[in-house]
C-alpha cells in the first residue's frame, strides 16, 4: 500500500471543465479549411461538422468527455529525477520542460485520472501532446505504471489514451528503458483480470507505439490518426518508395489488422462504455 | 588490408610503417628486429593514448567497425552444437535475427543475436542487423520455446534498429516490438543480453530486457542514433558528434545510469583487434552473469526483473 500513500495522499484535485473563453469565435478545420464557430467545434467534441476531421484534442479535454459529467478525480503522479543525462542541444533540457510547463499547465506529458464511465468505475491515462510532443520519459513511464497501480486497486479497467512522437530523446536510454517499464505496466493490469484497454489518437509513434500502446486487450483508434513505429520520412528515405494513400493511418492499420476498430469521437464514450460492460461479466456474476 | 578509423590514422601509418620493414627485410635479410619493435611500441602506445580517450561518437565508430566480430562470430566461438531455428510461424524466416539451441559450457540454451553480416552478400541477407516484424516475432518463438524447456536465453545485440519500411509497418513492426519485449520481460528462464556493437533503440531492447545485461567497452546502447538525434535536435546530421556526447550512450554511461550491470573490457584497439580475446572475455563474462541466476525459479526471476526495470528512472540518477 505504500505506493498509493505516495502517490496519492499530497493532493487530490478534483477537476470539472473550465469554460474557456477561445481568442477566435471561429477556428479553421486543418482539413477541409472551413471555418468553425467555437460553441459547434466544443459542442461537436473538435471534430469538423462539415468533413469530419478529427482535431487535436486536449488532455483535460479527453478526460472530461470520458467521464460521467465530465467529472473526474485526477492522481498526483510520483515526481522523477529530473534530466537525468544533463542534456543539452541548442537549448537545456530543464529550459526546455520549464516552457512546456509554463505554457501546458501541465507537469509532464501524462494525466491520470478515475472517475465512472456510464458508472462503471475506471481509470484513465491521456498523454499530452502538447507537452514537448507527448514524447515518453520517466516522468511518462512511471506515470503510467501509477495509472495500472490505480486500476488494481479499484479493480478497475484501464483505459490510455496515446498521443506522442515517440521517446524522449533527451533521456537517452532512460527514455528506452519505459519501454519495458510500461509493458510491466500492463501485466499488472491484464494479471488482475482487469481489461486494458488503448485508445490510439492523432499522432501515435515510436517507442509509445511499439511498447504498451500495442499490447492493449482492445486496440481502439480515432479517424485518421496517424500511426506506426517508424516516422514517415525515414521511411521514404530507406526504402526510396513513395508511401501508399493513407499509409500508418488508422484505416490502413485495421484493414492490415493491426487495430481492432476505428471509432469517431463523438462515439468514443459509448463504444468504451459497451466494451467495457461486455468485458467484464465476472464482475456481475459474483455481485 | 585491415579498416581503419579516422582517428585511427597515426596507429594507422606506424603500422605500415611496420609492414614496410617486414616486407624490405625479407629478401636481404637485414636486420630490423630492434627497428620493428621501436615502431611496433610507439605504434601500442599511440592506440593506448587514442584508445583511452576516445568521445563518445569514435566510440560510436569502433561499436559499428565493419571488421568487429558480430552475433554470428560469438555464436561460433561460445556455442557448441548450435542449431538453427527459423521463422515467425506467420510469415517469413527473418534473417537480421539469428537464433537456436546450443551448447554454452556444457549447458543447453536457447541463443537469440541481431546479425549485421560480414560483407556485403551477407550484409544484405541479414539487412544490415534492421529485423522487421517476423523477426521480433521469431525472438519471441524462441524465448517461450526457452521457458517451456527451462533453458537460458542467451542474447547478442547489435543493430542500428528495427527496419523503418513500408511493408513492416504494415505487418506490424511496433506490435512485434512490443510483444518481444515482454516475452524477455515474462521469460521464466535466466535472460542475459550483451550489447556486442551497436544496441540501437527499440529494435534492440526487443532482444535485451534481461536479468543482466552487459555490454562491451566499446558498445554504445541508446534510444536514437547520434544522426537521427541531430538531424531532430540540431536540424543537422553533420552534429552527430555533439548528440553523441548528449545522449550519455556509451558503456560507462550506461552503468552510471545503471541501466546496464557491467562492462566487458576490449582488447586494446577494439573486439576486432584480437577476436579471440574478445570470445573469451564475453564467454566469461555471459557464464557469471548467467551462473547466480541458475538457482532461481521461474516466478522469482519474473519478479525480480520486473523490480529491476521498474525502479529504473525512479532512483536518483548519476
Amino acid at each position: 500500500m505504500s505506493w498509493l500513500t505516495e502517490y496519492v495522499r499530497p493532493k487530490i484535485r478534483t477537476l470539472f471543465t473550465r469554460r474557456e473563453v477561445p481568442e477566435n469565435l471561429w477556428q479553421q478545420c486543418p482539413a477541409c479549411e472551413q471555418m468553425i464557430f467555437h460553441t459547434d467545434l466544443a459542442k461537436n467534441l473538435k471534430v469538423c461538422p462539415h468533413c469530419g476531421h478529427h482535431l487535436r484534442a486536449s488532455a483535460q479535454e479527453r478526460l472530461a468527455w470520458t467521464f460521467d459529467e465530465n467529472a473526474y478525480t485526477r492522481i498526483e503522479l510520483p515526481k522523477v529525477p529530473v534530466d537525468p543525462l544533463k542534456f543539452r542541444d541548442s537549448k537545456r533540457y530543464t529550459d526546455r520542460l520549464k516552457e512546456a510547463r509554463e505554457t501546458t499547465h501541465l507537469d509532464d506529458a501524462i494525466l491520470v485520472a478515475h472517475g465512472t464511465i456510464a458508472g462503471a468505475r475506471a481509470v484513465v491515462a491521456v498523454m499530452a501532446f502538447d507537452f514537448m510532443a507527448g514524447s515518453m520519459g520517466a516522468a511518462v513511464g512511471e506515470g503510467l505504471v501509477a495509472a495500472a497501480r490505480l486500476a488494481v486497486l479499484q479493480d478497475a479497467p484501464l483505459i490510455v489514451f496515446t498521443a506522442s512522437g515517440g521517446a524522449r530523446m533527451q533521456e537517452g536510454a532512460v527514455s528506452l528503458m519505459q519501454m519495458p517499464r510500461t509493458i510491466i505496466a500492463t501485466r499488472l493490469v491484464k494479471e488482475a483480470g482487469l481489461p486494458f484497454i488503448v485508445v490510439l489518437t492523432d499522432p501515435t509513434t515510436g517507442g509509445v507505439t511499439a511498447s504498451f500502446a500495442m499490447l492493449g486487450d482492445l486496440l481502439i483508434a480515432e479517424p485518421g490518426a496517424l500511426i506506426g513505429f517508424a516516422g514517415a520520412r525515414v521511411i521514404e528515405q530507406t526504402v526510396r518508395e513513395k508511401l501508399p494513400e493513407g499509409f500508418q493511418r488508422a484505416e490502413y492499420l485495421h484493414e492490415h489488422g493491426i487495430l481492432d476498430m476505428v471509432v469517431k469521437r463523438t462515439e468514443l464514450r459509448d463504444m468504451l462504455a459497451r466494451v467495457i460492460d461486455l468485458l467484464r461479466v465476472k464482475d456481475r456474476e459474483a455481485a | 588490408m585491415p579498416h581503419f578509423l579516422d582517428f585511427e590514422k597515426p596507429v594507422a601509418e606506424l603500422e605500415s610503417k611496420i609492414e614496410e620493414l617486414r616486407r624490405m627485410s625479407e629478401p636481404d635479410g637485414i636486420n630490423i628486429a630492434e627497428e620493428v619493435a621501436k615502431l611496433t611500441e610507439k605504434a601500442d602506445r599511440q592506440l593506448r593514448a587514442t584508445f583511452a580517450k576516445l568521445t563518445p561518437w569514435q566510440k560510436a565508430q569502433v561499436a559499428r567497425h565493419p571488421e568487429r566480430p558480430k552475433a554470428l562470430d560469438y555464436i561460433a566461438g561460445l556455442i557448441t552444437d548450435f542449431t538453427p531455428l527459423a521463422g515467425d510461424r506467420a510469415f517469413a524466416d527473418d534473417a537480421a535475427v539469428v537464433g537456436g539451441m546450443g551448447r554454452f559450457h556444457g549447458r543447453s540454451v536457447v541463443v537469440l543475436g541481431t546479425e549485421k553480416g560480414t560483407d556485403t552478400e551477407s550484409r544484405v541477407k541479414h539487412n544490415f542487423g534492421m529485423a522487421r516484424p517476423e523477426g521480433y516475432r521469431k525472438a519471441r518463438r524462441l524465448i517461450e520455446l526457452a521457458g517451456r524447456f527451462g533453458l537460458p536465453v542467451l542474447s547478442f545485440v547489435d543493430t542500428s534498429g528495427a527496419f523503418p519500411g513500408i511493408e513492416a509497418e504494415a505487418r506490424g513492426q511496433a506490435e512485434a516490438i512490443a510483444r518481444s519485449i515482454e516475452a524477455c520481460l515474462e521469460a521464466p528462464v535466466p535472460l542475459v543480453a550483451t550489447v556486442i556493437g551497436e544496441g540501437g533503440s527499440g529494435g534492440a531492447i526487443a532482444l535485451a530486457a534481461g536479468d543482466r545485461v552487459l555490454m562491451l567497452e566499446h558498445a554504445i546502447y541508446s534510444v536514437i542514433s547520434p544522426e537521427g538525434c541531430a538531424t531532430i535536435l540540431w536540424r543537422d546530421a553533420a552534429q552527430a558528434p555533439l548528440a553523441a556526447e548528449a545522449l550519455r550512450l556509451t558503456a560507462d554511461d550506461l552503468i552510471r545510469l545503471r541501466l546496464v550491470d557491467d562492462v566487458i573490457a576490449e582488447p586494446l584497439g577494439g573486439a576486432h583487434r584480437d577476436r579471440d580475446a574478445t570470445l573469451h572475455a564475453v564467454s566469461e563474462a555471459v557464464r557469471s552473469a548467467l551462473t547466480p541466476l541458475l538457482s532461481l525459479d521461474g516466478p522469482a526471476l519474473k519478479a525480480r526483473r520486473r523490480e529491476k526495470y521498474l525502479a529504473m528512472g525512479r532512483e536518483a540518477l548519476i
